[in-house]
């Protein structure tokens, strides 16, 4: 056989081990954590919630929070998102202005959460007086996910096709008017994957909701506005982190790990599904 | 629709952006500003080049992050040396060698494996590689910043194998073709002409991957020790996130300590775009389109 | 017979950036005629069509001087309203540009983001436009089906239907015919004698034959002037310029 075909079979066969390698790396560590926190998990784990008293373990309140915070998240940073990213693609004429945005928005998307942790802390926790709650902390993720609305926003309506524009203005559509009516409706998937994008950010993020939303695992009460407004408590994350290095409780640590997983894997396909639909179209 | 509700809809959206651009610039603001001014109390060259990190001193706290920025880049080049080779392999595997069924499944897997959230691979960092690490290597502790090294290289993986796929995947079947067409086998061209002409965005994948290594906070805490040593291989060390997120908690409103930790935020956030600019900068210079 | 001059360029020069795409352009447009723009790709006859209705302002960095009048006043004179003008000045694309709709949304969008809501109103329209584009009886029983779904010639004149609900008075035919086949141009030609009467067209094309067919009126366009114009009948068989001869006689060998 050709030495070069020989060197050719080699690099290939190192292709496939590398890509092996880091296939049973990546499943060993979701196996490995899913292996683990399958046998903790209940109906009552996540259904119950913790008391010391009662003896009984439970994380529905760290469900409920983690709800709340990406509801909350997400209800601030879609409208003022897709409102700048409308007027930034459509409207904007000064270069500066769109520039700085999109310069602002790279260098954000990539900063370091525990920083906005400390600017959570210090500005929605302190300054503005909101104390560690579930809302200043959905506050700061809202600021930390906007980069992202913004630019995946901008990218859906940069593709919205020049014949829907041309066809409306052609007939004397004011702009609103066609962004309303065609431009919006035909980058929907785009904006809706940002969301997705944000969600699962949301439900990974632990360091910027350990300063800003507090650590309490006890069920919050949502029934008023007002007790709505002082709930703070621990998502998910924040509870497997409390779970696993304060308390040393490793098997509550890997049932919320699981859960964990199963969720990350429903955005993943729920992010799939419509980016599906967006090729289809 | 008239004009006035046209000029509404106008104004609407332009407040948004506005609020959106000045938070924007607000933030980048705030990360500058509020770092300065204990670094200049504390001194340029102490606060950058001091071996000693003892902030919880009341009497005489010395603030050298020199361990911290040490033990950051020492961790993000680690995994980057780790993860870069492993990852870009990869991805040369499903742009191009991998059958469609097989590069489909292993697609799935890192894009899940992107969306675990960093505590996760922490509590398996702190479950499985420390407790191995201690008795494999005989060690007083495991938590070391091998162990940081480790789990980092693993969080980076799918990003990079994610960016560095989409490069390859853009580079244009005519080169190849080009290629094949003198004589060349196929991983002959993958890694001499695909793997080049990928450059910039291949570039930016690693790029990205050191910058969330340099980062991540969680995972880190989880298994590195986080006692301020100079670092060494095997032994605690505490990173500039790890630092902050110690001790943010304790460090009293306006006192020097948190206006210290602010300073580290700052070298993190320039660290970081510096990182994000590498592969720009590398665009313009190389003179590459 | 006088004719009613419903447009009108006088000395209008057109910039893209610092390129001049039309050079000091002097033209009538006739009211309820067809007038049609030759000449050779980028010669500015699109470039002109575009003025008319401001397509042109989709494109950064465009600019026109001199004076360009729609009934008399200046299309673009600061302030106006351009959306306005462009329900009066209608426009046919080169490729049919649909919406992601139904057919039936598709004619109704124009008269609804004018205002109208009623049903009856609506449906009213969208018969007699689709009717007036020759298109009706094709599509009568699939109103509510995806307009995506009709075929090219079909799609185009169910553009033309679209553009006439808002009941403009000119129609800006961009080379309209250009990505069909022989069938459906044919077709739109027939529908072109059925509308001179009521509208005013203007037609851009690259088919001299469809020019000397459709048209009353006929300017020819070179390197952004307008080097000849006149009835068609007197440019197709005698042309006075040297250039337009040459074009002419190169296109219809």
């Amino acid at each position: 056989m050709n030495p070069r075909h020989i060197r050719d079979f080699a690099a290939k066969a190192l292709l496939w081990l590398s890509a092996g390698a880091v296939s049973a790396l990546l499943l060993a560590l979701a196996g490995y954590a899913g292996f683990r926190g399958a046998p903790e998990l209940s109906w009552r784990f996540l259904t119950g919630q913790e008391s010391i008293l009662g003896g009984t373990a439970g994380i529905l309140p760290s469900v409920v929070n983690t709800l709340v915070v990406i509801a909350v998240s997400l209800a601030v940073v879609l409208p003022v998102g897709v409102g700048a990213a409308v007027y930034l693609t459509e409207y904007a004429r000064n270069r500066l202005f769109v520039e700085g945005a999109a310069f602002a928005a790279g260098v954000l998307s990539g900063v370091p959460s525990i920083l906005y942790a400390m600017i959570g802390a210090l500005v929605f926790c302190d300054k503005l007086g909101l104390q560690k709650t579930l809302l200043a902390g959905s506050l700061t993720l809202s600021i930390m996910t906007l980069p992202t609305v913004l630019r995946t926003t901008q990218e859906s309506l940069k593709a919205a096709p020049l014949s829907y524009r041309e066809g409306a203005l052609g007939l004397g559509a004011g702009k609103w008017p066609m962004i309303r009516t065609l431009i919006l409706p035909a980058s929907v998937d785009g904006i809706v994957t940002g969301c997705i994008l944000a969600a699962g950010r949301v439900v990974g993020e632990t360091a910027v909701l350990m300063y800003t939303a507090g650590l309490s695992m006890v069920m919050q009460d949502f029934s008023s506005l007002q007790s709505a407004l002082d709930a703070s408590g621990a998502t998910l994350s924040t509870a497997l982190y409390v779970y696993a290095k304060e308390r040393a409780d490793f098997g509550a640590a890997f049932a919320v790990a699981t859960v964990l997983l199963f969720l990350t894997a429903a955005i993943n396909s729920l992010a799939a599904a419509v980016g599906r639909r967006v090729r289809r179209v | 629709m008239s004009r006035a509700g046209e000029r509404a809809a106008q104004a609407v959206l332009f407040l948004c952006a506005l609020a959106a651009v000045a938070l924007l610039l607000l933030l980048t603001a705030f990360f500058l500003s509020s770092g300065l001014p204990a670094i200049r109390e504390i001194g340029w060259k102490e606060f950058l080049l001091g071996r000693v990190w003892d902030s919880a001193d009341r009497a005489a706290p010395q603030f050298g992050i020199l361990p911290l920025l040490l033990a950051s880049i020492y961790g993000a080049a680690g995994a980057a040396a780790l993860a870069v080779p492993l990852g870009l392999l990869t991805a040369l595997f499903l742009a191009r060698a991998a059958p469609k069924g097989v590069a489909a499944c292993v697609r799935q897997l890192v894009r899940l494996l992107a969306g675990v959230p960093s505590v996760v691979c922490g509590l398996v960092g702190m479950t499985v590689l420390v407790p191995f690490l201690r008795e494999w290597l005989d060690l007083p502790a495991g938590d070391s910043l091998l162990a940081a090294v480790l789990v980092l290289a693993v969080m980076i993986l799918p990003p990079v194998v994610e960016l560095a796929e989409d490069a390859l995947a853009a580079v244009p079947a005519a080169y190849e073709e080009a290629s094949f067409a003198l004589g060349a086998t196929e991983t002959e061209t993958w890694f001499q002409v695909t793997l080049p002409a990928a450059g910039s965005g291949v570039l930016a994948a690693v790029a990205l991957g050191i910058g969330r290594a340099v980062g991540e906070a969680m995972a880190v805490l989880m298994v590195a020790g986080n006692v301020a040593n100079m670092p060494t291989l095997l032994g605690s060390v505490r990173l500039l996130t790890t630092g902050i997120a110690m001790e943010f908690g304790y460090a009293a409103a306006g006192s020097l300590r948190q206006r210290a930790l602010l300073s580290i935020g700052l070298v993190l956030f320039v660290l970081v775009v510096l990182m994000n600019a590498l592969p720009h900068l590398a665009r313009r210079k190389g003179g590459r389109p | 017979m006088s004719e009613q001059i419903i447009l009108s360029a006088r000395g209008l020069d057109f910039y893209y950036g610092p390129a001049q795409a039309l050079r000091s352009i002097h033209l009538d447009i006739p009211a309820k005629k067809v007038t049609a723009l030759i000449g050779p790709s980028g010669c500015g006859k699109s470039t002109f069509l575009r003025c008319l209705n401001r397509m042109n302002d989709l494109i950064p960095g465009a600019r026109a001087e001199g004076s360009l009048t729609f009934h008399g006043e200046e299309i673009y004179q600061k302030g106006r309203d351009v959306a306005a003008l462009r329900r009066r000045i209608g426009m046919v694309f080169q490729k049919p540009n649909l919406f992601p709709m139904s057919i039936y949304d598709n004619v109704a969008y124009g008269p609804r983001l004018h205002g109208i809501r009623s049903r009856s109103a609506l449906d009213e329209t969208v018969e007699r436009s689709l009717r007036a584009a020759a298109i009706w009886e094709e599509v009568a029983n699939r109103l509510k089906r995806p307009a995506l779904g009709l075929s090219g010639g079909q799609q185009q004149r169910l553009c033309i239907a679209r553009a006439l609900a808002v009941e403009p008075e000119v129609l800006l035919m961009d080379e309209a015919t250009s990505a069909l086949d022989p069938i459906s141009t044919g077709r739109i030609e027939t529908l072109l004698g059925t509308l001179k009467d009521r509208y005013t067209i203007v037609l851009v094309t690259h088919n001299m034959r469809q020019a000397a067919r459709v048209s009353s009126r006929t300017a020819f366009f070179l390197n952004g002037e307008v080097v000849e114009r006149g009835p068609t009948e007197r440019l197709f068989s005698m042309p006075r310029d040297r250039r337009t001869e040459a074009y002419l006689t190169g296109c219809l060998g």
